[in-house]
């Protein structure tokens, strides 16, 4: 099951955030700032599977942003991984304006931040 | 001029006119622009500030026209992390009205800042009744997802019989929302289960990927959370098999093609639920044998869709009864994984390689080698795996060469690591036993510092009971404190041996190794530098103090160089070490006609709670019941100390005077015996395993345990007249109790009691545990074994010895644990027909 799904960029800043599961939200930013730690401090050898406190970090880069979906033990690590890199081709297909390969922002219009929440439930749920 | 200057003014009034009235909120678009270009934490958070401020004003003043962008702002504010909460009304404000974009934002917001905390959310029912019931696909869409993300159960509740409704319509958009909120529904209120039963009937006949998904997640939670479902659904199997294989057999479709693969989300999903149908159930486990094994077998593994579907199949082939042939292409799968250059598949298939060693034992053998070599990856979380399976893996036959690896691992592996490792390979040479006893005091050289705390005793309990190898090792410890005595477990463990068996060293017996010339100076000079040392603790010091001591029996030509040792720290500021020094000494002076008995040779230890070792008690557990101790044993009744309620049997842990014996274990099945250990492992490191205090309370101990200081006969022979009696009588298990009561100490008695077994089948694993009142205290050795044969052909023997010195009535209660017949039986008793003979 899906718990939370992040898009976090290399200084730390929060571009998107999903919660599957209600989390204070002074908790969130300390688990975001943690998560972003741990996925930083990994070098290109390393899997992208890490273990943090009961949840399964799975966590993909794309350039500059870190997309990092965290899990609870009955999933598929695999499938998640795959999840993700859908995700982003899902966006650079709709929304012309991100470019996967060298991109330094997450351009957000109103329609796609809204549109992004609503693809983001439908998919997150498809994994609950 | 006055024209100009009027038009001037007329212009100016205009501006002023402007300007006093408040601006249009700035778009979202801009909001984000802004916020982008603060360069630091405290420039965003002021900006922020500024447009809540903004954005609360413009909610007062009840703008309609902009609540929606509004709102927008607030919720990607709250999704940096800044708290939104006085936006939730205008949520539902907009989720009242009747413009699409106004709905979509409110919904969102809903979605975003609502959840059951917040008594508002309940207003919301109404509107999404109402939504739900919309004409426009797309409205009824928004509402099914916000009740699916964070309905309440009251709402639930309210509005299941509109989700079910949508579940069976034909609108596929509708059709897959409407499962998903489905899902949440019974999460929230799982007795509305059987509702959604009938609209499941026809969920699997879909073309619709999207309704294929979401049902299959729907059948999936409704199986997880009733065994009802499951056996329900089971009926599905041939279905969902049948869909696989259209999955797999289809050629390019562009709309689900995943680097060529056709939607392996939906293939993963149906592998799950068919995982989830077969467990346990012969028949779906049939059914699917012939897809797995051809998905196992046509997926591509070149890229990393493949692989995440073949590594579902793999979790499935294992939890389902699959027959044989299956099982071992799953594994081989996971072999396979395992040389793949890319290290995300490594660590899946090291994890699930794991979960199968139990099970499948000698399959994951053979990729022995490669998950050895995975311990020397760069990647942490691999390495730890990879550890852990390969003490899974060792046996008899391979453990010398994957020791060799394991310890080259410690060399290099990471501080956190190393006390996991110690004490897996404490308990893996354990179990494997003697014959690696040479690896395993090699750890003890290289591991040093690592060694956890109850691992010093463990450690000494070993040695003790590996009484061939004492010379062995009392060399190797030896030798590994002489340049450096840093690593405090380690010298701990060597002061102790040398205490012990230093006669041995210093007579050069040793078989295993080139003797070396040792001398009783140096040996001496060893313990004293530790004593002197500032590196060492005050426990240390404890015991290298002990150890001369003990050497004063052992030695011949340097008794008074440890006499004046002794007496130095007679005067020592560490409290500890001054009452030990003050009573060698006393041993020294007044006591020295007990003091070789005293310090006698440790006999083997009987079981400690901490579930030591198992296969080495067995087999000098017999010995012995006679000069009782010399020293108490660690584990033998300390001086009440312990204040234990008697009375009550925690699978005998918690009882101090109690001694469960050790059930024999055999070393086939590692793994698991591995995991049961390790649960046991974290117990009592209480006085009752510390063997080396033992020595010190000499002089006041109850005369109990003295007793076999002298040398008579402590018992009277059997013909004492006392009647036996029958304990226990029960399902064909019969414990008979004898008594003897002691020559020279009236307050003892001996039971021995007699196990038998009338049943046709043996009892295996059998263990007694007895507990008796605060007044008395109770010894019980070790057991002549632990299987019961049928058909009384024989009994276990054990002994108990219970000190009555109150004189009170006898009563026990008894603990009996065995397995019979495949199952495992456990039975509490009490007994209270002791004869008065017995305790008078």
């Amino acid at each position: 099951m899906i718990k939370f799904f992040l898009m976090v960029n290399k200084q730390g800043q929060t571009r998107l955030s999903k919660y599957y599961e209600h989390v204070d939200i002074n908790k969130r930013t300390l688990l975001e700032t943690e998560v972003i730690k741990s996925c930083l401090s990994r070098s290109n050898e390393q899997c992208s599977f890490i273990e943090y406190k009961d949840f399964k970090l799975i966590y993909r880069q794309y350039a500059a942003l870190f997309i990092v979906v965290g899990v609870n033990d009955t999933e598929n690590e695999m499938a998640i991984y795959e999840f993700i890199h859908n995700f982003v081709e899902v966006l650079d297909e709709y929304f012309s304006r991100v470019v996967i390969m060298n991109y330094r922002n997450v351009e957000m219009t109103p329609e796609s931040i809204i549109l992004l929440f609503f693809y983001l439930r439908l998919m997150g749920t498809k994994y609950n | 001029m006055n024209g100009f200057g009027n038009k001037k003014c007329e212009y100016l009034y205009l501006m002023s006119f402007h300007i006093q009235r408040m601006p249009a909120p700035i778009r979202l678009r801009e909001l984000i622009r802004t916020i982008r270009t603060a360069r630091t934490q405290a420039e965003e958070r002021e900006m922020i500030q500024k447009e809540c401020a903004a954005i609360r004003s413009s909610f007062r003043e009840e703008d309609n026209t902009y609540r929606c962008r509004n709102v927008a702002k607030l919720l990607y504010m709250h999704m940096l992390g800044y708290p939104a909460h006085f936006g939730q009304l205008e949520c539902l404000k907009l989720i009242a009205s009747q413009k699409f974009t106004d709905k979509r934002i409110g919904y969102l917001g809903a979605m975003l800042l609502l959840d059951e905390r917040q008594d508002v959310h309940l207003l919301m029912t109404n509107c999404i009744k109402n939504d739900l019931n919309h004409s426009t696909q797309f409205v009824q869409g928004l509402a099914l997802c916000t009740l699916g993300c964070m309905g309440s159960s009251e709402m639930c509740r309210d509005l299941a019989g509109e989700v079910e409704k949508l579940l069976k319509t034909s609108n596929s958009y509708l059709r897959k929302k409407a499962a998903l909120c489905a899902v949440h529904v019974i999460r929230k209120v799982p007795e509305l289960m059987e509702m959604f039963l009938p609209a499941t009937k026809n969920l699997l006949n879909e073309k619709n990927h999207g309704v294929l998904h979401t049902s299959v997640v729907l059948l999936t939670e409704m199986c997880e959370r009733s065994p009802d479902m499951l056996a329900h659904f089971r009926k599905l199997v041939p279905q969902l098999v049948r869909i696989l294989k259209n999955l797999i057999m289809s050629g390019y479709s562009p709309e689900h093609d995943v680097s060529g693969i056709s939607d392996p989300f939906l293939q993963v999903r149906i592998l799950r639920l068919l995982r989830i149908l077969g467990r346990n159930d012969d028949d779906s486990s049939e059914a699917m044998n012939d897809i797995l094994a051809q998905v196992a077998t046509n997926t591509e593994t070149s890229k990393n869709v493949g692989n995440a579907i073949l590594y579902e199949t793999v979790l499935t082939i294992m939890d389902i009864k699959s027959e044989s042939g299956l099982r071992v292409l799953a594994i081989n799968i996971l072999g396979r994984f395992l040389l793949n250059n890319d290290k995300n598949i490594r660590y899946v298939a090291l994890t699930s390689l794991l979960k199968t060693v139990q099970t499948d034992h000698n399959a994951v053998q053979r990729h022995r080698s490669t998950i050895v070599d995975c311990l020397k990856d760069l990647d942490v979380s691999i390495k730890r795996r990879a550890m852990e399976l390969s003490f899974a893996l060792v046996n008899g036959n391979n453990i010398r060469g994957m020791m060799k690896e394991l310890l080259y691992f410690l060399d290099s592996c990471e501080p956190e690591f190393k006390a996991d490792f110690c004490l897996n390979f404490l308990i893996t040479t354990v179990i494997i036993a003697n014959t690696c006893f040479h690896c395993y005091v090699f750890l003890g050289v290289t591991a040093g510092s690592y060694v956890r705390d109850d691992a010093v005793p463990n450690l000494i309990q070993l040695i003790t009971n590996s009484v061939e190898m004492h010379a062995y090792t009392v060399q190797r410890l030896y030798k590994a404190i002489l340049g450096d005595y840093s690593q405090q477990p380690l010298v701990q463990v060597a002061a102790w041996c040398i205490g012990e068996y230093g006669d041995l060293l210093v007579s050069g017996q040793c078989e295993e190794e080139e003797p070396i010339q040792v001398t009783e100076d140096e040996v001496l000079d060893i313990l004293e530098s530790v004593l002197i040392s500032n590196m060492s603790t005050s426990v240390t010091r404890g015991y290298a103090l002990t150890a001369i001591m003990k050497l004063s029996t052992r030695f011949t030509c340097t008794v008074n160089r440890i006499k004046k040792v002794v007496s130095i720290y007679g005067s020592s500021i560490d409290v500890e070490l001054q009452q030990r020094a003050v009573e060698y000494n006393a041993l020294f002076k007044k006591y020295d006609h007990m003091r070789s008995a005293l310090l006698e040779r440790m006999p083997v230890m009987e079981k400690v709670t901490t579930n030591g070792p198992t296969e080495i008690v067995q087999t000098n557990g017999e010995t012995e019941p006679a000069p009782l101790e010399t020293k108490p044993p660690p584990s033998g009744p300390q001086p009440t100390s312990q204040a234990n309620d008697l009375l009550d049997l925690l699978g005998g842990n918690d009882i101090t005077p109690v001694i469960p014996t050790a059930p024999t274990s055999k070393p086939a099945s590692a793994g698991g015996e591995l995991l049961d250990l390790l649960g046991d492992i974290n117990l009592t490191g209480a006085p009752a395993t510390a063997p080396t205090p033992a020595p010190v309370p000499q002089i006041s101990q109850p005369s109990f345990l003295l007793d076999g200081l002298s040398s008579q006969p402590l018992f009277n022979d059997i013909a004492s007249g006392i009647p036996s009696i029958t304990a226990y009588s029960k399902n064909g298990l019969k414990i008979e109790f004898t008594f003897e009561r002691s020559n020279t100490n009236p307050s003892v008695t001996v039971i021995t009691i007699q196990a038998s077994n009338s049943t046709e089948l043996d009892m295996t694993d059998f263990v007694f545990q007895a507990a008796v009142p605060k007044t008395f205290q109770l010894q019980l050795l070790s057991p002549s074994s632990s299987i019961v044969p049928a058909f009384n052909t024989g009994t276990i023997t054990q002994v108990i010895k219970v000190l009555n010195p109150q004189k009170q009535q006898l009563r026990m209660r008894i603990k009996l644990t065995y397995n019979h017949k495949g199952s495992a039986m456990q039975d509490l008793a009490e007994v209270n027909n002791f004869p008065p003979q017995s305790w008078q």
